[in-house]
């Protein structure tokens, strides 16, 4: 049993005092992604970063498209402010009604099904201000839209877990919102019908705002959203529907809360692991065959970019399973000492980066 | 550094005709589209293969030779520059598209081909890529990734890294690393994103895999014309405020719509003082119902004239004027530079007032084509260099805008890099720590400092400024800017 020391920081000053002082350091924002923060194994005398207090905007001009806010600000939170002037953060990102925090989702590197019409996380982050393992605050990237001045280290923090450094404040490209939403529910007659449906509507010119692919008692369903100028919607619809040969729209009353319980995850169990896993429409096939056999729940969304997976049983099974078909995951709930499963690459850049940003080892390893 | 030995090594491993060393053959090599810089390489290598790539980059690690990756070294901000003595990998002929797969939306392609290849590739699918710098007929995707490159397209899709999904590259000590993937998602660092904007810093990009997207179903171009640029900036933010999400905004001023007239006839205005571009695209349905709101929110920003394209010819024209716009300005005069730095959308008007005001105070005529939705700028600065003391002037006007940019909140460049240009207004944007961690960085890859050593820091040796004309390319003949 280890002894875990929490601070709540409140200003950048707190977390570079914290990592000044000795001892490992685990960060920890709304606790949503219990695999990504929970500490294990750390040793006596670490401490646990809580980054709730470390909330509240930063600076936000709506015309100009961006928001600044510290790291530990909640989803949900922004969501709110953001829907005040009509914006968004178009990639959706998910765990919101959880508590997830914006360095949170930067840290896990997590998208949702809107990333679908406009890009991910990545596409977004334009600003970081971290804390690295010597205590430096540090900036990178701007406040305005487009730059291109200096090495793009908002993008080592995406996915970093923690483990390159501290975020304490980011910078946000936001959109405006869709004025209204519409979902067609369509039926596949198998696996392979839906990801050839997948791949027509890829390749063609619908503007989709999600489209991701569930299995309803284990009948692959597509769900596929559009958004824009309410008097256009019923029409664009009707057009989609006319393309694809059927399909249902969803009742006004359940479109929003499909999409919200998708973001939440709740169709996961409660007690089973959850694992992020990037994948393309051609690997599908095989690895839902290996998810199936072994009664995992999954879905593929994103227009088949990204699969969600709900494991039942020992994460070291799915772990070997995604390297045969060399794949790559992250575990957001589970039993897990490590996050990763299956392959991962540019591990070696990944171990020099860190060299820089954490040289005595004060974040876990990555 | 032992240039010997490297040099030996190399002309055993490939044809006397592809390892340039005389001073004729060095001469297109010693600048790129800055041509106030120049110097002189050992050698340049005209690679063929990435096998030779790594090898060169092996080699030059061993005898600790400096080396500079080179696309079409069309870069506006001394990128490309050779560094004195040293090795330039030229790449134009890896330019093989390795892979295009319709139904993943992605081409593999290698650094040397050209941006607009990979879009004419994927037509016959309906798709295309989406940054579309306008050098996209020379410049290659390897310069792109080098320096994230935009275009007039960048407000809803981004630039080049919001495109480029996974990387194979040459790191500087010669490891061979793979980055990133086909998917549009990926776990752990973002490493090919990082890698992408690095000015060649982090070595040479063997092959990346780009995503497409299908092509719009339908655009809307509108071209309005103003009595001010401030009108054209106002207009911008109330489309903005508006909710829509326009494809491209784009301004001209009264001297780029005279040269781009003068140059393409794109049936611009003569008589307005800035022309807004306004684009949208997407669905037809949507896109009308867009259409009419932007129609509306135009026509209440007190344009003087409004004109819509009614084809794809006249669309096509429009955007011509546009992308000419650059190298038009230059005959205008026997010199330029191109400026490009970013404000604070809302900051527009007063960013352009004060740019105003400085090509007055310097006496140097300024011209003004931007990305306006994004609030990058490009002032071209006109003037002649065989006026002794007018590139010092306009060098020195140049450093005042992006100043100016820094003070307002936005950066000193949004597209064009740092390279050799602005190496020294680094330190006005980043804080010493937030340089001192960079070099940190740079230095785990790449320890010895080879790759494109001289750039993006502060600290670098400037070669002295040097003469004025076209790019020594375009000279021999070998790239026109269309
Ligand atoms: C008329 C004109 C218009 C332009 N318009 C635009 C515009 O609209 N938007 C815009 O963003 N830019 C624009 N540019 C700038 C320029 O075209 C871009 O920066 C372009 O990406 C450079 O490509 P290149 O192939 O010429 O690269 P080069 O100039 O040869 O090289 C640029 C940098 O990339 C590095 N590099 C090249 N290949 C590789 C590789 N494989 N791996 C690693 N590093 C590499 C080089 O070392 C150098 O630092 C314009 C330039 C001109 C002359």
């Amino acid at each position: 049993m280890t002894t875990l020391t929490t601070i709540a920081p409140q200003s950048y000053e707190e977390v570079q005092a914290a990592i000044c002082k000795d001892g490992r350091i685990f960060v920890r924002g709304g606790g949503s992604k219990p695999a990504l923060s929970t500490p294990s194994a750390l040793g006596d005398g670490a401490v646990l970063l809580d980054m709730r207090w470390l909330r509240g905007v930063v600076e936000y001009e709506p015309g100009e498209f961006v928001f600044t806010a510290r790291a530990g600000s909640s989803l949900r939170e922004i969501a709110v402010l953001l829907a005040e002037h009509g914006q968004h953060l178009p990639f959706d990102p998910p765990l919101v009604e959880q508590g997830a925090t914006l360095g949170g989702t930067i840290a896990a590197g997590l998208s949702g099904s809107g990333r679908h019409r406009y890009g991910g996380l990545r596409d977004f982050l334009i600003g970081v201000r971290f804390v690295d393992g010597q205590g430096r605050l540090v900036r990178g990237g701007g406040k305005v839209v487009k730059n291109a001045a200096g090495f793009d280290l908002p993008k080592l923090m995406i996915g970093s877990l923690g483990r390159l450094g501290v975020i304490v404040e980011v910078s946000f490209k936001v959109f405006p919102q869709p004025s209204a939403y519409a979902t067609l529910r369509v039926t596949q007659a198998s696996l392979d019908a839906a990801l050839t449906t997948i791949a027509r509507l890829n390749g063609s010119s619908f503007d989709l705002e999600a489209l991701d692919l569930v299995f309803e008692e284990e009948r692959p369903t597509l769900y596929v959203r559009q958004g824009g100028f309410a008097a256009a919607l019923a029409e664009r619809q009707e057009r989609l529907r006319a393309w694809l040969g059927g399909g249902e729209p969803l009742p006004e009353s359940e479109e929003a809360a499909f999409w919200s319980a998708s973001r939440e995850f709740a169709w996961v169990p409660a007690t089973w692991a959850l694992v992020k896993t990037p994948v393309t429409l051609g690997v599908i096939p095989a690895l839902d065959r290996v998810l199936q056999a072994a009664g995992a729940q999954r879905r593929y969304v994103a227009g088949a970019a990204l699969a969600w997976i709900a494991w039942p049983g020992d994460l070291e099974q799915l772990d070997a399973y995604l390297t045969r078909l060399q794949l790559g995951g992250l575990a957001l709930r589970g039993e897990a000492e490590w996050p990763f499963v299956g392959v991962r690459n540019g591990a070696s850049l990944t171990a020099r980066v860190k060299r820089v940003l954490d040289p005595f080892h004060r974040f876990p390893i990555l | 550094m032992n240039l010997d030995g490297l040099l030996g090594e190399l002309k055993r491993r490939v044809p006397a005709d592809r390892l340039l060393r005389k001073p004729a053959q060095l001469a297109p090599y010693e600048s790129d589209a800055l041509t106030a810089f120049r110097s002189r390489p050992a050698a340049v290598l005209l690679a063929e293969t990435q096998e030779e790539v790594i090898q060169a980059v092996r080699l030059c690690h061993r005898y600790g030779v400096p080396f500079v990756a080179r696309g079409s070294g069309t870069s506006l901000s001394g990128g490309s520059l050779p560094v004195e003595n040293g090795l330039v990998i030229a790449l134009n002929r890896l330019n093989r598209i390795l892979r295009l797969d319709p139904a993943q939306r992605i081409a593999v392609v290698e650094p040397g081909v050209i941006n607009l290849d990979v879009s004419r590739a994927a037509a016959p699918h309906g798709l295309y890529y989406a940054p579309d710098p306008s050098s996209q007929l020379i410049c290659t995707i390897g310069g792109n990734v080098a320096f994230n490159s935009g275009g007039a397209h960048c407000l809803k899709y981004g630039m080049t890294v919001n495109h480029v999904l996974g990387l194979k590259a040459v790191l500087p000590d010669g490891e061979v690393v793979q980055l990133g993937g086909e998917s549009l998602e990926q776990v752990g660092p973002d490493l090919t994103g990082f890698f992408v904007g690095s000015e060649g810093l982090f070595g040479v990009a063997l092959e990346i895999t780009l995503r497409l997207l299908p092509k719009p179903e339908c655009y809307r171009t509108v071209l309005a014309a103003y009595d001010s640029l401030q009108a054209a900036g106002d207009a911008v933010a109330s489309v903005v405020a508006s909710g829509l999400l326009p494809g491209a905004m784009e301004i001209m001023d009264a001297l780029a719509i005279e040269a781009a007239e003068a140059a393409v006839q794109a049936g611009y205005p003569r008589d307005a003082a800035a022309l807004l571009i306004v684009e949208l695209e997407g669905e037809r349905i949507q896109v009308e119902a867009e259409f009419a709101h932007l129609m509306q929110v135009i026509e209440s920003s007190n344009p003087k004239t409004v004109a819509v394209a009614k084809d794809d010819g006249e669309r096509a024209r429009i955007w011509k004027g546009r992308k000419s716009a650059f190298s038009a300005v230059g005959r205008l005069s026997p010199d330029y530079l191109v400026q490009d730095g970013v404000v604070p959308r809302s900051r527009l008007g007063e960013a352009l007032a004060t740019i105003e005001r400085l090509s007055q105070d310097y006496g140097l005529r300024v011209a003004n084509v931007f990305h306006a939705g994004d609030g990058n700028l490009h002032p071209l600065i006109l003037f002649n260099g065989r006026i002794p003391g007018e590139l010092e002037r306009a060098e020195a006007l140049a450093g005042e805008i992006i100043q100016m940019c820094i003070a307002l909140g936005g950066s000193i460049t949004g597209e064009h890099g740092v390279g050799m240009e602005k190496r020294h207004h680094m330190s006005s944007m980043f804080t010493e720590t937030d340089l001192q961690i960079m070099a940190e960085l740079r230095r785990a890859l790449d320890p010895a400092e080879l790759a494109n050593r001289g750039k993006m820091f502060p600290q670098g040796e400037a070669p002295a400024l040097h003469g004025r004309g076209p790019h020594p390319l375009e000279e021999q003949g070998v790239i026109s800017r269309m």
